[in-house]
């Protein structure tokens, strides 16, 4: 792989495809062993997996073997939070991750049945995720939830800047 | 004003998808657009409709003509939609790449 390639791919990369699934690469500069473990180890998902800025995740919970639970909370630290329950599904270390989650709203949204690859690329690893939802709808509803969180970030940095 | 809402529905059917990368080359009418596929002009009327009020598409009238064109603020209101999600995502990472910098020297168990 050429170094224009490279440079290519250490961007993040977040695409719709068909009506239901939703594609997210992203290049990390470290071995698959260290991206996969900061992806099923509770405590490294903890310092990383948190959203918008101000967010934090007091719960977490990551059995990562086949039938094995997943359960995180997040919370804002004014009485705001949601969370999200999980299930893994199939596990091959360092390589791949297949699992089903479901965020409650706290009404459970449809199952999001995704599937993570951790791939040698270059010194680091391509990390995909392809997430597949039962239907368009529900794809467009969770695409919409992600843009209110987007939007939360954004407000968050405007109150930031007001204050100071 | 493009709606999202109705702009996503609009995209999640593959004949109007299909449309719109036909569009994407330029402007076309309701016939050029029907060619390729097995469906009848009023069918593919249909599909334009819903793309005209999902606002991803505008026409104009040349005299009995209507030709169609992708309506850029709709197709910029879902890319910058999209844009803001990804910033929502990459910020996460941007902690994950910190995280394995940190976590780097450690000896494989």
């Amino acid at each position: 792989m050429n170094r224009t390639e490279n440079a290519v791919m250490s961007r993040m990369t977040l695409k719709t495809e068909g009506d239901t699934h939703v594609v997210v690469t992203r290049h990390f500069a470290a071995q698959p062993e260290a991206v996969y473990r900061a992806h099923t180890d509770p405590a490294l998902l903890q310092r990383w997996l948190l959203g918008p800025e101000g967010w934090t995740m007091p719960v977490c919970v990551s059995e990562a073997r086949p039938g094995g639970t997943m359960r995180y909370e997040w919370s804002n630290g004014k009485g705001g939070g949601f969370h999200l329950t999980g299930e893994y599904l199939e596990l091959e270390p360092y390589r791949r991750i297949v699992h089903v989650e479901r965020m409650h709203l706290p009404e459970p949204t449809p199952d999001n049945h995704i599937e993570t690859l951790f791939e040698p690329d270059g010194d680091g690893t391509l990390m995909t995720m392809r997430m597949t939802l039962p239907d368009a709808e529900t794809r467009r509803q969770m695409l919409a939830t992600g843009m209110e969180q987007g939007m939360e970030a954004s407000y968050v940095r405007l109150e930031s800047l007001i204050a100071g | 004003m493009p709606n999202l809402d109705s702009a996503f529905s609009a995209l999640s059917d593959p004949t109007r998808r299909a449309i719109l990368a036909r569009l994407a080359l330029g402007e076309a009418s309701v016939m050029e657009l029907a060619k390729p596929f097995a469906m009848t002009q009023p069918a593919v009327s249909r599909h334009l409709k819903v793309l005209e009020s999902a606002g991803l598409i505008a026409r104009r009238a040349e005299g009995t003509r209507r030709p169609c064109r992708l309506a850029k603020p709709g197709v910029a209101a879902i890319d910058a939609w999209l844009d803001m999600l990804r910033g929502a995502l990459e910020k996460n990472y941007e902690r994950l790449d910190a995280v394995l910098a940190e976590t780097k020297p450690e000896i494989k168990s």
